[in-house]
């Protein structure tokens, strides 16, 4: 049995953000990750570090994603000056890319009603010709796009790796290869214990569930509710090429490297992480009429990951009120929404610092609401 | 960097069977080389004292063929033109122009779609 002041169990992006700013802000930490059985968000997705289009109907979780992002540089040098680790943070803005004028014009429409809800998000709608300025390569069957200047992107599993030797630089325990199964409160104190599959035992006076897909599980055994479901996206990747892409896309971005990943398909289909080959032919036939310079580029990887998909595609974020102390944190966006993790959610969770204001909004118990219905979008 | 010096190096491979009469005339950068039929390209370049074929795109660390199988990619060569191929998975042919890759292969960015009915 190890004790500590706060258990993190789940160690990708979200947990180990949550954990490094309760570190941060002087907790003593213990991140207990699954390991290589783990479904593994966090080492398969696109690195896109987003405000545009996030939020449309929930007006907290834009302003919440605007709010990250605000935070992303700080978050990129205080790691880079404490582990030696570049995240690859490329803030000068993003570009979405539409095919038709129905659709760019319900993407207009889209990101007019999120800037008014929260004060204002600023964005362009660009017409073929003004996107062919900014975006020298795209093909003649683009007909439009939008650029949002809050938006980049940044190499998730730098920022990964960032985040772990951070929680080693300030002291934090990282334990591998541990399956929790079971989370509770002992007896009537003030205590969680967390236990593996395997019989060890982790104590402390408060603990976080950021164990993606396994929320769905842990959460109900400390009175939170967590409805997640797997939500598959596969991506492709070319060989390094010289740059010809300045700014990320929502299908597509350039690397510090070279390599162009290419994104990605949105399946339901359970715990299957695999590839396929119609959704790689239908990846690339968007990239090449989308950038057609592409089809002389050669592709290297594909790939597939299991996106932590909630059923309005928002985060959640809660404390128990049965059992005070639990928290829950669950999100798809664990690159763009990090550094809110780690500066706003490490503090408050590890109690530090109070709860954000109108939290109240992101908890689980939202999709209990008969009178609600729900689309994530994806 | 590659120099003249570098390029013309004694072969560290040498080839069990004197070159016969089935041989095909290859270009690799300024050099014509008479190498056997059949032959792939990484082996015709390393019996021919050809040194690395490539630099690395992030650091520009000079690269030769490895593993002789296609699966190091450290081979890589421009061939008639088309970047990035495999030289150790590539037959030589006559009259091929070869030359060595340096950094990151670059897309032609005057392709407008046009080729592939975009």
């Amino acid at each position: 049995m190890q004790q500590s002041e706060i258990i993190v169990v789940g160690g990708g992006l979200v947990g180990a953000a949550i954990a490094y700013g309760a570190a941060r802000a002087g907790a003593a930490v213990t991140l207990l990750d699954q390991g290589d059985i783990a479904h593994r968000a966090s080492r398969g997705n696109f690195g896109l570090v987003w405000v545009q289009s996030k939020g449309a109907g929930f007006p907290r979780y834009a302003r919440w994603s605007r709010d990250a992002v605000a935070y992303w540089p700080e978050l990129a040098k205080e790691l880079l000056d404490l582990t030696g680790v570049d995240v690859a943070l490329e803030n000068a803005g993003g570009f979405w890319i539409g095919f038709s004028d129905a659709e760019v014009q319900a993407r207009g429409a889209m990101l007019a009603k999120i800037s008014d809800a929260i004060g204002g998000v600023p964005y362009e709608m660009l017409d073929h010709r003004e996107l062919k300025a900014r975006l020298p390569a795209i093909g003649p069957k683009v007909a439009g796009g939008s650029f949002c200047p809050l938006d980049g992107h940044a190499n998730p599993l730098k920022l990964l790796h960032a985040l772990h030797a951070g929680l080693m630089a300030r002291g934090s325990r990282i334990v591998s290869s541990v399956d929790i199964a079971t989370v509770a409160r002992r007896g009537d104190r003030r205590e969680f214990e967390a236990i593996s599959t395997d019989g060890r035992r982790w104590r402390a006076a408060r603990i976080v569930l950021a164990a993606g897909l396994s929320n769905r599980e842990l959460a109900p055994q400390v009175g939170l509710h967590a409805p997640v479901s797997p939500n598959r996206g596969q991506v492709l990747i070319t060989e390094r090429l010289k740059p010809f892409l300045p700014y990320p896309t929502n299908k597509a971005r350039q690397t510090h490297e070279g390599t162009v990943q290419l994104g990605s398909s949105v399946e339901d289909v359970g715990l299957d992480d695999g590839t396929t080959v119609p959704a790689i032919e239908s990846l690339a036939r968007r990239a090449i009429a989308t950038f057609p310079v592409l089809s002389s580029a050669r592709l290297v990887r594909a790939w597939g990951a299991l996106r932590v998909m909630t059923p309005d595609g928002a985060p959640i974020y809660q404390e128990s009120s049965s059992h005070p102390g639990a928290f829950v944190a669950t999100s798809h966006s664990g690159v763009s929404l990090a550094a809110a993790h780690a500066y706003a959610l490490g503090p408050w969770m590890a109690g530090f610092a109070k709860e954000p204001e109108d939290f109240a909004e992101f908890a689980g118990e939202r999709y209990l609401d008969p009178a609600r219905s729900f689309s994530n979008a994806h | 960097m590659h120099t003249e010096t570098a390029d013309r190096q004694a072969a560290l491979f040498a080839s069990e069977e004197a070159i016969g009469p089935n041989t095909v005339r290859i270009q690799f950068e300024d050099r014509t080389l008479c190498v056997r039929e059949g032959t792939t390209v990484a082996a015709a370049l390393l019996l021919n004292g050809a040194g690395p074929l490539r630099t690395t795109p992030v650091k520009s660390t000079p690269r030769a063929p490895y593993c002789m199988m296609g699966v190091c990619f450290e081979c890589l060569v421009s061939v008639d033109g088309k970047p990035s191929r495999q030289a150790c998975l590539t037959t030589v042919r006559d009259g091929m122009v070869i030359k060595r890759q340096h950094g990151a292969s670059a897309l032609d960015l005057s392709d407008e779609g046009d080729r592939h009915g975009l």
